[in-house]
């Protein structure tokens, strides 16, 4: 009937006194523990801010960066789709950063690392000269919905080889040679109203495209015209829109919405 | 003297305790995510049965607009979900605890028979060891949910990285509903969980914290079986009056 290997449960027999006893030992320890979460959730709601976000909270964000980044592998890709299934009319989500007219005068501007030299000032035909890339992929934002969306461009790595970009050599980006590369990118709008900062591994990951076209066509001012990062390894809120200015840095860059408690790596 | 029943190891009871709070921290965290984006109804043709959730649910728990809020919790009770889960099934498979849990094919007969028990349909209930069919049942599904929990739960948390579980759970989208199903499924368990503990009564709800139970004596709510008699003489061995035993003689002889 019932399962024959289900073993009987042990049984004795104790004075009603040592039951008693054992009842309330045990209801004192459990009240007692009972404190733990209580006494955990005080220490956390009451701890110093960092960055949007109880500071207890924000340190183990930066821990699951760490063990994201120790054990994940940069090469794995992002599946892509057909290009017909691909959403005509891509969601616009957010307009921080893009609120003003698009520059007459933009221009993309790659600051010196070191400083002292003049940046870079670059414009979309000098992108549109690297070669080009499509990718049609679930674009996927951070409130959890998600769109399949064709994206065309220039890759990233393309663009900081080609310049010799993101080394503290000046030489192009190699992967012999990690300690030369700079730890983060940030990239900032015309207008500084959004800005992120990037891990180099996921800025050079062969999907993270310079974008300038949306199925097909140059992108529109919502969509970040002229020049928009489009990062599939991450969520929605790093693919900052209408990129002004591209910075390198071993210090993580400031970043919009890590600054509004969110995490800074939102690694996919 | 008291007879008691050692119900439940102490390592089964620190799991069960520790879930508790740890458990209620992923779901309300959950909740304050899914509030960004709360897609999810039961339709009957056009009209919406349930909404996941009204805006008056929202507001009433005063879940809005804390999606940044939620994340952090979430990621970082997340490890001590998956560390207690890991821990209580290792520690289940190891201490010989499962045979008290896993439900065979009678579990689901007797489980039927404990639900009309239940509803006053029906006057006893089947005999049990430690947990009555329908709790077998539902405690092994529900350390089957944690485990989908866990694992819908990397799908979407990383779906780049393990684009093949994402996928092999019917995407990006699907993986996400799932992992909402999981939970809504988490507190109608509780719901139920509940009221069976008040329907067993103190002495059921004490063993989760003491670890024993006081034996009362043809209790209806734990029907036993018939103990094996072990007290009467046994049949000896070698001595005594035997049964004239048939010999097997060669056929030859």
């Amino acid at each position: 009937m019932n399962q024959p290997t289900e073993p009987e449960l042990p049984e004795n027999d104790i004075p009603e006194s040592v039951a008693r006893r054992k009842l309330i030992k045990s209801f004192g320890w459990f009240a007692l523990a009972s404190a733990v979460p209580v006494g955990v959730y005080e220490w956390v709601t009451k701890s110093a801010g960092a960055q949007g976000i109880k500071r207890p909270l924000r340190t183990v964000l930066n821990a699951n960066e760490q063990v994201a980044r120790t054990y994940f592998s940069n090469t794995h890709l992002v599946p892509t789709f057909a290009v017909e299934d691909a959403a005509k009319k891509a969601r616009v989500n957010g307009y921080d950063g893009i609120k003003s007219p698009i520059p007459e005068d933009w221009k993309l501007q790659i600051d010196h690392p070191s400083g002292t030299g003049q940046p870079l000032m670059l414009t979309v035909d000098d992108i549109k000269a690297l070669p080009k890339h499509e990718i049609v992929y679930e674009f996927k934002c951070i409130e959890g919905w998600s769109q399949v969306q064709h994206w065309g461009g220039a890759r990233l790595s393309d663009f900081l080889a080609n310049y010799k970009l993101g080394t503290k050599s000046g030489n192009g980006p190699n992967p012999e040679n990690a300690d030369d590369l700079y730890k983060y990118v940030g990239l900032e709008t015309p207008d500084k109203g959004y800005y992120v900062g990037i891990d180099i591994e996921s800025a050079m990951h062969p999907q993270t495209l310079l974008a300038y076209e949306l199925n097909g066509q140059p992108i529109t001012a919502p969509h970040g015209a002229p020049l928009r990062l489009i990062i599939p390894v991450k969520y929605g809120v790093k693919n900052l829109k209408r990129i002004g200015r591209m910075f390198f840095s071993d210090e993580r860059p400031r970043d919009f919405w890590a600054e509004r408690g969110y995490d800074y790596y939102v690694g996919l | 003297m008291k007879r008691i029943v050692h119900k439940h190891p102490l390592a089964i009871r620190w799991f069960h305790w520790i879930n508790f709070p740890v458990l209620f921290v992923m779901i309300w965290s959950g909740l304050l995510i899914y509030w960004a984006y709360d897609p999810y109804k039961i339709q009957i043709g056009d009209y919406t049965l349930i909404s996941f959730f009204p805006d008056g649910f929202y507001k009433f728990l005063h879940v809005q607009r804390r999606l940044a809020e939620g994340m952090a919790w979430h990621w970082v009770f997340m490890w001590l979900f998956m560390l207690n889960g890991l821990l209580y099934v290792g520690y289940t498979f190891i201490s010989g605890e499962w045979r008290h849990l896993v439900p065979n094919l009678s579990s689901f007969r007797e489980a039927i028979q404990v639900t009309l028990y239940d509803l006053g349909l029906r006057k006893t209930q089947p005999p049990f060891i430690k947990y009555n069919g329908a709790q077998k049942i539902a405690y092994f599904s529900i350390m089957l949910m944690g485990v989908g929990s866990v694992l819908t739960g990397f799908a979407i948390y990383k779906p780049t990285q393990f684009s093949w579980l994402t996928s092999l759970l019917g995407g990006y989208k699907a993986a996400r509903l799932e992992h909402f199903v999981l939970t809504i499924g988490y507190v109608l368990f509780f719901v139920i969980h509940i009221g069976q503990i008040i329907r067993a009564g103190w002495q059921n709800f004490q063993s989760m914290v003491t670890g024993f139970e006081v034996i009362k004596p043809h209790n209806p709510e734990h029907p036993v079986k018939p103990e094996p008699v072990i007290d009467q003489p046994v049949e000896p061995e070698t001595d005594g009056p035997l049964e004239p035993s048939p010999t097997i003689s060669p056929a030859l002889s």
